[in-house]
């Protein structure tokens, strides 16, 4: 008997039907239902920063270790201050020791020793995860173990992430490591434990001088709102295309 | 006869039945595509629960006043008002039941994180009083001579 | 809190500005994947170009890089394992493929791969299988029976070795063939789209990179198809002017097929070269002409840091030299294995320098980060992303060969 393509494709469907029927088991939302969930939404957090206000104390990064607990003695951390000190001649320092965690207590920037007269500016730039709009690092993941919440935050479900490391290389900020205890991804999560409690942040309520600030940019009477919509403000890397929603005043050119 | 070109195929078919099977058992019931669609929300949805329920440490000043209220006056009366109780004592976690004490922390390290004078332009850490560590009395602990809670006078 | 440490510090050494959570996470095992998968779209395209395109001077090496080719591709895998921080969850890949990432195309292509090869290799051997199944009836003793069990299994009952039956199974290897081809391409294309879309890599991104990793793929499975197929040879004849007994063939013979078919090969080997190479000069050339605001670093790191790697390792050992090795008249055995090892050298370089490259440089464009292999082990993840995991993923596919030969043998001297 001569195997006709009928015959072929009849039996491959009938295959791929038995087995596609377990493939039921994807939960779907209709598209209606995700519009009316994206829009419901009243809550969508941004984060501003004012790098006139930071003082380079480092109480935001031992704070976010403690209440996070993201082990102490090591390097990674979920949010970070770095020091830019922009020379006369044109040069720029920069360093960030254990990510600002001990705060700049030593007038030496990349082990060189500047005198006063040759600064002609410094300032410190806390960094944390921007959540953005188009996080690159939940597009490349290949298990769903990452995602974004209705309310934009970006959080990692330690219970399915394989550790491959690919957002970590695809974050353009830095913000990604891996933790050393769970061995999966690891970020700055807004405090999301914190905030949908109605809390602010574990940095923003470190801050003594009020540079770092959380709210809803849904809400305009949240000051973080008011200032983003009425003033000057600039965001990191936006040529990325990722929609970074922590803002920045006074972000310099040297800023890297 | 059946045509033999075809047993390759069912061996095929048989063992993507048996993935699918086990991917029944393995991927919880919730794991799916949410709010924020298949790019940024695909996902298990009680994950976001269990970060909700994280354990918060850190309480603010708000939780050590009534029971502190010497040193909360002393300090909100003061230049230092403005640095929570937890930055230099750790968090309360669920002080006093755990921890029953917090850490009272001497050293010049902490001291120094604002007050290494460094004397940048267009930086608040420029207005901040400080000195040299290297230089000022550096072999004593800064609460020697000044108090923490009430820094605005020299000594206690 | 678990007090902990940062296990990629310990290969990673940073110099100026890098930013706290920068380390070399993709290692030694990440270069060794697309060697890998590269070896196996290779290998396999130079089987399907006997099968496909007719290429009848092939036909003896076909059979070989078939069955060679599904022994690298049961190793592919294992630099991933070593490399994922939770391997045992690595099949949530295939159960919860999130496919807007480039990894997730993995659970699709090597599955598909994987059925093509293994369903080609089955046609082929059909036959074979068979036979031993009927060679073995009535023999006794159990190793035997193991075997003549084993072969059974493997024949699905399909037991008709007739005229029709051979020209369908000849049909059939043609349509799978076919297919593999751009499978096999998708299976290493799509390792290069891992890098190249990746935007915040100043180094990686290009739409280049996919097109580049195929064709230097291509060259290097049939670079080791040659020098694997040289190497059995060689053993041959010397087994044949060592042995005492006479063989069916003798030792002159053996090595005027070999170097007929070596010769027919390395053309081949030439044009895909070329075509490797050219893309390679060609993304630099656009590099330095467009000047994008992460040049200044990327320039420091090609023709400063990197300049021996790239330059002097991949370009001049990697592929002037082979390429003028091979090109030069009389070429003889010897001259094509130096020239052939001197290729995989360079493909292994190639590989190197995009991975380890790519991290060379901070995000902050203002410092570096250097790689250090670990090579002594001094515990478990200095082994898996050390010298000695690459060189265990680079020696399996051979012990895996030899003892898949011993079933499928694919070395016929005729």
């Amino acid at each position: 008997m001569k195997l006709t393509r009928r015959d072929f494709l009849m039996t491959a469907l009938r295959g791929t039907i038995a087995t596609a029927l377990p493939i039921g088991a994807f939960k779907f939302l209709k598209p209606s239902e995700a519009r009316a969930a994206i829009e419901g939404t009243n809550v969508r957090w941004g984060f501003l920063v004012n790098t006139y206000k930071c003082i380079g104390c480092g109480f935001c990064v031992k704070a976010c270790k403690l209440e996070n607990e993201v082990p102490y003695n090591v390097q990674v951390t979920r949010t970070w201050v770095e020091r830019y000190v922009i020379l006369k001649d044109g040069r720029f320092l920069a360093d960030t020791p254990m990510g600002g965690r001990d705060g700049f207590t030593d007038s030496k920037v990349q082990e060189e020793e500047v005198k006063n007269e040759e600064i002609a500016k410094g300032f410190f730039v806390p960094k944390l995860c921007n959540q953005c709009e188009n996080p690159p690092c939940v597009q490349v993941c290949p298990v769903g173990a990452t995602y974004q919440t209705a309310d934009g935050v970006v959080l990692v479900d330690r219970s399915w992430c394989i550790g491959c490391g690919y957002c970590i290389m695809a974050c353009p900020y830095g913000a990604r490591f891996f933790h050393p205890v769970y061995k999966t991804a690891e970020k700055c999560t807004f405090c999301y434990h914190r905030i949908t409690k109605g809390m602010k942040t574990a940095c923003v309520d470190a801050c003594p001088t009020g540079a770092r600030q959380i709210g809803n940019l849904k809400d305009p009477n949240y000051p973080v709102t008011k200032v983003i919509l009425n003033q000057r403000v600039a965001v990191l890397k936006d040529e990325y295309g990722t929609k970074p929603q922590a803002y920045y005043i006074g972000l310099d050119k040297n800023v890297r | 006869m059946k045509n033999h070109v075809l047993r390759p195929l069912f061996v095929v078919i048989a063992v993507i039945a048996l993935i699918l099977v086990a991917r029944y058992f393995y991927v919880p019931s919730d794991f799916g595509i949410y709010e924020r669609g298949f790019m940024y929300g695909y996902h298990r949805k009680s994950n976001e629960g269990e970060w909700k329920a994280f354990k918060v440490k850190y309480r603010t000043r708000e939780y050590c006043k009534d029971c502190h209220s010497d040193k909360y006056k002393s300090i909100m009366a003061s230049k230092h008002r403005i640095i929570q109780c937890e930055n230099c004592h750790g968090p309360a976690i669920d002080h006093p039941e755990n921890p029953p004490k917090l850490t009272i922390d001497k050293s010049r390290a902490l001291c120094k994180r604002c007050h290494t004078y460094l004397p940048y332009p267009t930086s608040k850490r420029a207005t901040i009083k400080g000195i040299d560590p290297k230089k000022h009395n550096p072999d004593m602990e800064c609460s020697s001579c000044h108090n923490p809670h009430k820094p605005d006078m020299e000594g206690w | 809190m678990i007090e902990s440490y940062v296990q990629e510090a310990q290969w990673t050494i940073k110099e100026l500005f890098v930013y706290p959570n920068e380390f070399i996470y993709w290692s030694i095992q990440i270069v060794m994947y697309p060697l890998m998968t590269g070896l196996v779209a290779g290998a396999f395209v130079l089987s399907s170009l006997y099968h496909v395109f007719g290429q009848k001077d092939l036909k003896d090496m076909a059979k070989f890089s078939l069955v060679f080719s599904f022994a690298l591709l049961l190793v592919a895998p294992v630099p991933l394992l070593f490399h994922l921080q939770h391997p045992l969850r690595g099949m949530q890949v295939f159960f919860t493929p999130h496919f807007t990432s480039a990894i997730s195309a993995f659970g699709i292509v090597f599955f598909a791969y994987s059925i093509i090869v293994v369903t080609e290799i089955w046609f082929v051997y059909r036959k074979y299988f068979v036979e031993r199944t009927l060679d073995l009836k009535g023999k006794e003793g159990l190793g035997n029976t193991v075997t003549r069990l084993l072969y059974n299994v493997l024949t699905l009952g399909a037991y008709d070795i007739g005229e029709e039956a051979q020209q369908k199974d000849e049909k059939a290897i043609k349509i799978l063939a076919g297919f593999g081809i751009p499978v096999a391409c998708f299976l290493h294309g799509y390792a290069g789209f891992i890098f190249g879309s990746v935007k915040a890599n100043a180094l990686w991104m290009t739409p280049l990179m996919p097109v580049i990793f195929i064709m230097s793929a291509i060259v290097s499975g049939i670079a080791l198809c040659m020098l694997t197929y040289i190497a059995i040879m060689e053993w041959k004849k010397f087994r044949i002017k060592t042995s005492r007994k006479p063989w069916e063939v003798t030792a002159e013979e053996v090595a005027g097929v070999e170097i007929e078919l070596m010769s027919k090969s390395s053309k081949y080997l030439i044009g895909f070269m070329i075509a490797a190479i050219t893309l390679e000069i060609l993304d630099l050339i656009f590099r330095g002409y467009m000047a994008v605001k992460s040049w200044d670093i990327l320039r420091s790191v090609i023709y400063g840091k990197d300049f021996v790697d790239i330059f002097i390792l991949q370009y001049t050992f990697g592929n002037l030299l082979p390429f003028t090795l091979l090109l030069l008249p009389r070429l003889t055995v010897r001259r094509l294995a130096v020239a052939l090892s001197l290729v995989l050298f360079g493909v292994f370089m190639m590989r190197w320098n995009v991975v380890i490259g790519g991290q060379a440089f901070s995000l902050s464009f203002a410092g570096y980060m250097h790689y250090k292999m670990p090579f002594i082990p001094y515990n478990l993840e200095t082994f898996k992303e050390g010298f000695f995991g690459a060189f265990t993923v680079g020696i399996m596919p051979f012990i895996l060969f030899w003892g898949i030969n011993r079933l499928i043998p694919s070395l016929r001297y005729k």
